[in-house]
């Protein structure tokens, strides 16, 4: 056992804390309060603690507990809000009332409730690690694969059926160093990414419904995205778009440093909503895991690797999996927060020098994957991390560093959302490396010439900002009709296409096939359109046309009617367009 | 027994260091006595071995290191709370300086404050009218969320803060309000504003008053607003009220933070101001919200100057990225004589579109809140065409909403310091501003909005 000598803050030094490893937890002082040993000098260790230390003083214990800091993998993850080191926050409430009153513990998942298991594999078949030994319906959207856990093998001795507890023996394999029990309990320690069995390329897209992000900006299953936001361009609202319609099979919700009022939101929000495939509620397949700005900053450090661990966790069952965390900008700020107590050498703006090799490493377990197992298991993980640059500046390191390594850059703009613009996702700001990847997926899916017709509406776009520094010179009266037609085509682009109202029941969502038509609709305006100009018709005429209204409510047409209506919508455009040139 | 400690090592600034402790707990209260018997007090920042760094609130000034006495409480600062305190005056740190009785606590209550368990939080979802229209009408209050002003040097934020604190009230239902004031560094002649304007209009009755002027100690500075939201929250979850808690100035918070930080010589984030400002603050503002299961709430509008009026400065950029949106005081309005000089366009309440509607103000709200957005933002774009172009080479349409520009600011935005505009009486001003602008161009309200609350009274 150890005594601290030292408090300032969450950052503790005890001593004779012999054995002690990097890494491991530790309980602190009288409350016992849960720390993390991050330095180890001689016999005195530097302890990280996650919960407030007022009141703690030299000459308390401190206990070690021989164990990285870990998390609990179960069935029973699904539909938990947890904060930052994996306790529930409903049960906590429960017992502690509503505030975070300090040295609460209680198990990450229920040990009491009793889940059906079904194996899979029978008595006398060898296994390896990564095999799914059985399943357990977890929730009504989830089967729960209980794997063999990593560096086991050898042989089924046993293997039960029916009713069982977390902590209740399934199985018992013979393995080489004699036979060993498994449960559906297992853990793994939070800073050490879950193995795989190889790294594939990501191909498929993510689709998310969200046309500026499924069109123009696509990002993979596997992939990985920044989302910056300066404050009020909504990017809240993206988040949560995105973890409604991404098309993945599981969502991990990290809310690192959040407001608590949108956590509440989240919180309330979530269990409401209807996940669009099944209409069974959305919580049914997502993990929340929330610390919100006022709870210890010690913690907010741990709750992205709390949160990437249960998401990898899924990942390895053969899972698309979305995670994402905001923000991660938070994370860094508890890491310079820490860095700063150690008395380290700061790096740029006092981040530790430390702060883009740790931003690389957690973005870079992210991946699709063929997991361990002997069947050829796929699974995904996808991390988008939003970061919040101060003053908008993207110049600063939390950014830069998160730009180094993510693919995919949605590039949220605060003057587009004071012009009320949503998503506020500036096209001509964002990129995605992706868009060559995802390429075949769109042409064997949706149409042919998808690339073609994303990279044409992108051109208008960039054509457009060119018009409009010569429109606010001279004028608009002083353009040609084609370039004007142009801008009447880029704003049906903006407002038609890329703007979204995430209120509005039908245009919450797009899917990739309705989101091809809608361009090809507006795209196909603009063809017919120059070609009349070409042909003498006046530009005024061209767009006194009514079919335009039509195209301007062609995103609230539901998915079921849209093939027809914009098939009506194209003939009416033919048809329009004749009767103007004769 | 308590122990006194007559071994103070080093004194520097706010702090001070005091030797071969026992028993010292981190965060916990401690009593200086200096030589001439005055008693100070202070808080222990870090604890190694037997040694103590303390940081004293009421300053240093007076304190030897031979003879002063130092004395560890065993707790951390606790603010005694009754239902009395309702109707006081406060110095920064709790004690009364309105000349009346002492406090008789029901109950002493720890300032530090646990955070709200997120699961237990109730979302916001109520409308507060403050009569302000610019508020109310375009960037709405609602209970329970944490809205700041975003000021600057010689703009009337205390009176807009003033007026507030008198007019707001719940519309819907029934439900004590009352006012918690912490002021933090302001000069006696604001102080003196906001007491009389109290005492003035009765406000005082419902109100409890925090007062640290600017001759005051800088680091009590640190305590104010925690020990007004401590009183907040006794109000709010023990006695079911609303509390309204406005805290001004935060940028003098923020610079007593920033001075601490300096003597402790930590390494400086931006601007000197250290880098767990925000965690600090958000220690502070998200003390607002609802609970579950409890009727009272807790509603902020800290008030902050942004220096240069520089909105990305560390101080209002940090406070934006923890507040529910911001309330931005317009400088050109100000000179343009319009009171109370909102800029409605860089404003946002987050919250709004949940505490705004059918049953909460107006069905037409969030209808005539985009519109006219969008309208006056339409208009100060062509207000900048017509500079460039000259008047004349607007087309009709232009003019029209050029027109709308100016007359929003006159007629909408601009109102009495002691006029209190109900939420229809706001909402009827801007369908009245909305009746001069083409109805083809209103494209946010709907149809039968137009029909009812325009074409009847406006007919053109």
């Amino acid at each position: 056992m150890g005594k601290i000598i030292k408090v300032s803050g969450p950052v503790v030094i005890a001593e004779g804390l012999s054995n002690a490893r990097m890494y491991d937890v530790v309980k602190v002082g009288e409350k016992e309060l849960l720390g993390e040993i991050i330095e180890l000098r001689k016999n005195k260790a530097t302890i990280q603690v996650y919960e407030e230390t007022s009141g703690m003083g030299p000459g308390e214990p401190v206990l070690p507990t021989g164990q990285p800091l870990s998390v609990e993998l179960a069935p029973g993850l699904m539909g938990a809000i947890y904060d930052g080191i994996q306790r529930p926050l409903n049960v906590i409430s429960s017992i502690a009332g509503d505030y975070m009153t300090r040295g609460i513990s209680a198990d990450a998942v229920d040990r009491k409730k009793e889940w059906n298991f079904q194996p899979k594999l029978n008595r006398g078949a060898r296994v390896t690690q990564g095999d799914i030994l059985g399943v357990v319906k977890e929730t009504e959207l989830v089967e729960h694969r209980v794997m063999i856990p990593v560096g086991l093998e050898g042989e089924i001795i046993d293997i039960y059926e029916g009713p069982a507890k977390v902590e209740d023996v399934i199985a018992k394999i013979k393995t080489k160093d004699g036979p060993k029990e498994v449960t559906m309990l297992q853990r793994w320690p939070v800073r050490i990414p879950r193995p795989s069995k190889e790294k594939l390329h990501p191909e498929i897209p993510m689709i998310t419904g969200q046309r500026v992000l499924d069109t123009f900006f696509p990002i993979a299953k596997g992939g990985t995205a920044c989302v910056p936001g300066p404050f009020g361009s909504g990017k809240t609202v993206v988040q949560h778009q995105l973890s409604k319609w991404s098309d993945t099979d599981i969502i991990v919700f990290i809310g690192c440093g959040e407001r608590g009022n949108e956590m509440a939101e989240v919180l309330l929000e979530f269990p409401e909503l209807k996940d669009p495939r099944s209409g069974l509620p959305l919580m049914d397949r997502t993990i929340l895991v929330a610390n919100t700005s006022n709870m210890p900053f010690a913690a907010r450090e741990a709750s992205v690797y709390t949160g990437i661990t249960l998401a990898e966790y899924y990942r390895d069952m053969g899972y698309n999996v979305s995670l994402m965390a905001d923000s991660t900008s938070r994370w860094a700020e508890a890491l310079r927060e820490i860095s700063g107590r150690l008395e380290e050498m700061p790096g740029e703006e006092g981040y530790p020098a430390y702060l883009s090799s740790r931003t690389a490493m957690f973005y870079e377990r992210a991946g699709r994957v063929i997991t361990l197992g002997s069947e050829k298991r796929e699974g995904s993980l996808t991390v988008i991390g939003a970061v919040s640059p101060p003053g908008g500046d993207f110049s600063e390191p939390v950014t830069q560093a998160t730009l180094r390594i993510t693919k995919v850059f949605w590039a949220l703009d605060a003057p587009l959302a004071y012009k009320r613009h949503f998503p506020a996702i500036h096209w001509l700001l964002s990129y995605s490396l992706y868009l060559d990847d995802v390429e075949n997926w769109w042409r064997s899916n949706v149409g042919d010439d998808w690339r073609s017709r994303r990279d044409a509406a992108m051109e208008l776009l960039q054509k457009e900002s060119e018009l409009e520094e010569i429109v606010r010179l001279v004028g608009v009266e002083s353009l040609s009709s084609k370039d004007r037609l142009l801008l009447e085509t880029t704003k049906s682009i903006r407002e038609d296409f890329l703007y979204q109202n995430a209120y509005h029941e039908i245009d919450t969502y797009s899917s990739a096939k309705k989101q091809y038509a809608l361009l090809k609709l507006i795209l196909n305006f603009h063809g017919l359109a120059m070609k009349a100009l070409d042909d003498g018709i006046q530009l005024k005429n061209i767009l006194a046309l009514p079919i335009r209204g039509d195209i301007v409510k062609a995103r609230f047409v539901p998915e079921d009617e849209f093939k027809i209506a914009f098939g009506k919508i194209e003939d009416g455009m033919k048809v329009q367009f004749t009767k103007l040139g004769d | 027994m308590l122990k006194d400690y007559l071994t103070i090592s080093e004194i520097t600034g706010p702090l001070m260091f005091v030797e071969g402790v026992e028993g010292v707990k981190y965060d916990e209260l401690v009593e200086i006595e200096t030589p001439t018997g005055e008693i100070r007090r202070g808080k222990v920042l870090e604890i190694a071995s037997d040694k103590a760094l303390l940081q004293v609130f009421e300053g240093t000034s007076g304190i030897d290191v031979s003879t002063s006495r130092v004395r560890f409480l065993g707790k951390g600062i606790e603010l005694p709370v009754s239902l009395d305190i309702t109707g006081r005056i406060f110095d920064g740190f709790g004690d009364p300086i309105d000349g009346g009785p002492k406090i008789v606590p029901e109950d002493r209550i720890d300032i530090g404050g646990n955070p709200i368990n997120p699961y237990s939080r109730n979302y916001p979802l109520d409308f507060i009218q403050t009569g302000i229209s610019a508020i109310d009408g375009m960037n709405p209050l609602i209970r329970g969320q944490k809205l700041p002003l975003f000021s600057g040097a010689g703009l009337p934020h205390a009176d807009i803060g003033a007026q507030i604190a008198r007019q707001a009230k719940l519309i819907r239902e029934e439900g004590e309000f009352a006012v918690i004031f912490a002021a933090m560094g302001i000069t006696f002649e604001e102080a003196n504003y906001f007491i009389s304007d109290f005492r003035r209009t009765g406000a005082i009755e419902k109100a409890v008053l925090f007062m640290n002027l600017a001759d005051d100690p800088v680091i009590e500075r640190i305590a104010t607003p925690r020990i007004a939201l401590t009183a907040a929250e006794y109000l709010a979850f023990e006695h079911d009220m609303h509390i309204l808690v406005i805290m001004t100035d935060m940028t003098n918070y923020c610079e007593a933070l920033r001075e601490i930080s300096a003597a402790r010589k930590e390494i400086p984030g931006r601007r000197g101001y250290p880098g767990y400002m925000y965690t600090d603050l958000a220690t502070i503002y998200e003390r607002a919200g609802r609970i579950k299961g409890k009727k009272g709430s807790i509603t902020q509008i800290p008030i902050l100057s942004m220096p240069e009026d520089d909105i990305t400065h560390p101080i209002p950029d940090l406070t934006g990225y923890i507040t529910e949106g911001q309330i931005f005081l317009s400088r050109e309005l100000h000179r343009k004589g319009i009171y109370p000089p909102i800029d409605v366009l860089p404003s946002l309440s987050r919250l709004k579109d949940k505490g705004i509607g059918e049953g909460k103000t107006r069905d037409d709200h969030a209808g005539v809140l985009n519109q006219l957005y969008a309208a006056y933002a339409r208009g100060k774009e062509v207000r900048e065409l017509a500079i460039i172009l000259g008047e004349a080479a607007l087309t009709d349409v232009d003019k029209n909403f050029l027109d709308f520009a100016e007359t929003f600011e006159r007629k909408f935005v601009s109102q009495g310091k002691n006029e209190d505009r109900s939420i229809g009486k706001t909402l009827d001003i801007g369908w009245e501003l909305m009746s001069a602008l083409p109805e083809a161009e209103l494209k946010r309200v709907r149809p039968e909005h137009i029909e009812k609350y325009m074409r009847k009274a406006y007919s053109k």
